[in-house]
């Protein structure tokens, strides 16, 4: 039985660097496979509406009408499922985690549409 | 006889979860201690019939932060069994590792809160410390400190490649001087010993009668350990911890000896790790019944699931470590001090999340 064996784990602790970090201004690099949000390439998706269905926490809104795609990212879990499921493998999976949002939570919608079709090429003569 | 009675939680700066105890007192001395459960049910079972099979493993993960993946894994296990896919061994062996990785973080976490409860907030700090390299190993191959979300029905999500299995146990050896000095503060020191030996002592008998399950059973001298009934840990070199004495002290010294044990299972995993696959397609859907018990690190869970051929499951059910244990707290709670409820609550590891679900 030892009395105080902590002291010289304590006393080399008063020599060594702090063992957090001071966040926000230093922000550890995410690892590769941190599975921080997801985000959409809506140029190739075809808003099948796969991702909505397989979400578990229904996160994904998708409107095939009016080919509209958001996620909430204050609901979105990052399982990953959505990206695993999409048939366009347009979905992308990102090691950096969205930002804070206000308390209306307006700004953790992220909505894409479709974006316009090119204008029609001019008829050759 | 002028009794009081002082209500214990939900709130409590012991008690990392809600519990609460309405504790009778004569004077110091407790005489009965009326549990209160079901603060923070969600009512996640239910939500079983209304999720896909597959996607339903999410949310099981989400039962606990602590044995999450072990939830996954006993969940994605009976899905497995109902529908006798062929798991790869390759995938069986990740999830070992990954389950004992689990155990490390879990008594881990535990010591520091123990430190944490008997008032020795430097050794609270020490421990975290040391679970934060665990965690950093998770995030590293499953993307989640505390959600893994890499096991699924048939398999696993993604592989782990063999150069990081083997870095990960050159890592565990690396930490253990650390460990080692840490857990002998536990072991050895006067005021540790002084504040845990001989305190709310559980027989082996009792605890049988109890139906207590994990550690807790562990240090009452009884070897009862699920990992001895799975084949995965069949060919390992290890065997079932167990402390004679009962008391809280023993109770300490099996979780400690369970960290080094199973940073040992892993380093023997991660030596012959089988070379067939991470997952099988689980194609159709489950029709019929199971059951799959496992250990977590705060003892033995059992998981029940029923499928009737569709891909949303009839009925998923779980009987957590915690749940087992409560009772056995109510018993070792009369008598003792009110000082030392706190320190005797928290020995036997509560996870209330686990066990309202």
């Amino acid at each position: 039985m030892t009395i105080a064996s902590m002291i010289p784990a304590a006393l080399a602790n008063l020599f060594r660097k702090p063992a957090t970090r001071l966040y926000p201004f230093t922000v550890r690099e995410p690892f590769t496979r941190t599975r921080g949000s997801i985000t959409m390439r809506e140029a190739e998706c075809i808003f099948c509406g796969i991702c909505q269905a397989k979400c578990p926490s229904k996160a994904i809104a998708v409107v095939r009408a009016a080919k509209t795609w958001q996620v909430d990212q204050l609901r979105c879990l990052a399982c990953m499922r959505c990206v695993e499921v999409c048939p366009k493998k347009c979905i992308e999976a990102r090691s950096d985690r969205p930002a804070p949002y206000g308390s209306d939570r307006a700004g953790s919608i992220e909505k894409k549409t479709a974006p316009a079709a090119p204008p029609p090429a001019p008829a050759q003569p | 006889m002028k009794t009081t009675i002082i209500p214990l939680g939900p709130q409590h700066p012991v008690l990392p979860e809600p519990l609460s105890f309405d504790l009778v007192l004569d004077n110091e001395r407790v005489i009965e201690a009326i549990p209160s459960i079901g603060f923070i049910h969600r009512g996640l079972e239910l939500l079983a019939p209304k999720r896909d099979f597959e996607e339903f493993v999410m949310i099981a993960e989400r039962i606990c932060g602590i044995c999450s993946f072990m939830h996954g894994m006993g969940y994605c296990s009976a899905v497995e069994d109902v529908m006798a896919l062929p798991v790869p061994r390759r995938a069986l062996q990740l999830r070992v590792i990954l389950a004992e990785l689990s155990r490390v973080h879990s008594h881990l976490l535990w010591l520091g809160l123990a430190a944490d409860a008997f008032g020795f907030e430097n050794l609270f700090m020490q421990t975290w410390r040391l679970r934060e390299d665990v965690l950093d190993i998770f995030e590293e191959t499953t993307g989640g400190r505390v959600i893994f979300n890499i096991v699924k029905v048939g398999g696993m999500r993604k592989d782990v490649d063999d150069a990081t299995l083997a870095r990960i146990a050159a890592k565990l050896e690396s930490i253990k001087p650390q460990l080692k000095q840490i857990t002998d503060v536990f072991l050895n020191d006067y005021t540790v010993r002084n504040r845990l030996a001989g305190l709310a002592v559980l027989s082996g008998a009792q605890a049988r009668e109890l139906c207590v399950v994990g550690p807790m059973l562990r240090a009452s001298g009884v070897a009862e350990d699920q990992r001895t009934r799975s084949p995965m840990y069949a060919g390992l070199d290890w065997e079932v911890v167990t402390e004679p004495d009962g008391d809280c002290y023993s109770r300490c010294r099996v979780r400690v000896r369970e960290i080094f044990q199973s940073i040992n299972l892993i380093s023997q995993v991660a030596g012959k790790m089988a070379a067939d696959g991470v997952a099988v397609k689980a194609a159709g859907a489950p029709n019929g019944e199971a059951f799959f018990r496992a250990e977590q690190p705060r003892g033995e869970v059992v998981y029940y699931v029923r499928g009737n051929g569709t891909r949303f499951l009839e009925r998923f059910r779980v009987r957590t470590p915690t749940f087992a244990n409560v009772p056995a707290v109510i018993k070792l709670l009369k008598g003792v001090e009110l000082a030392d409820v706190p320190t005797i609550i928290l020995t036997i590891d509560p996870c209330i999340s686990c066990m309202e679900r």
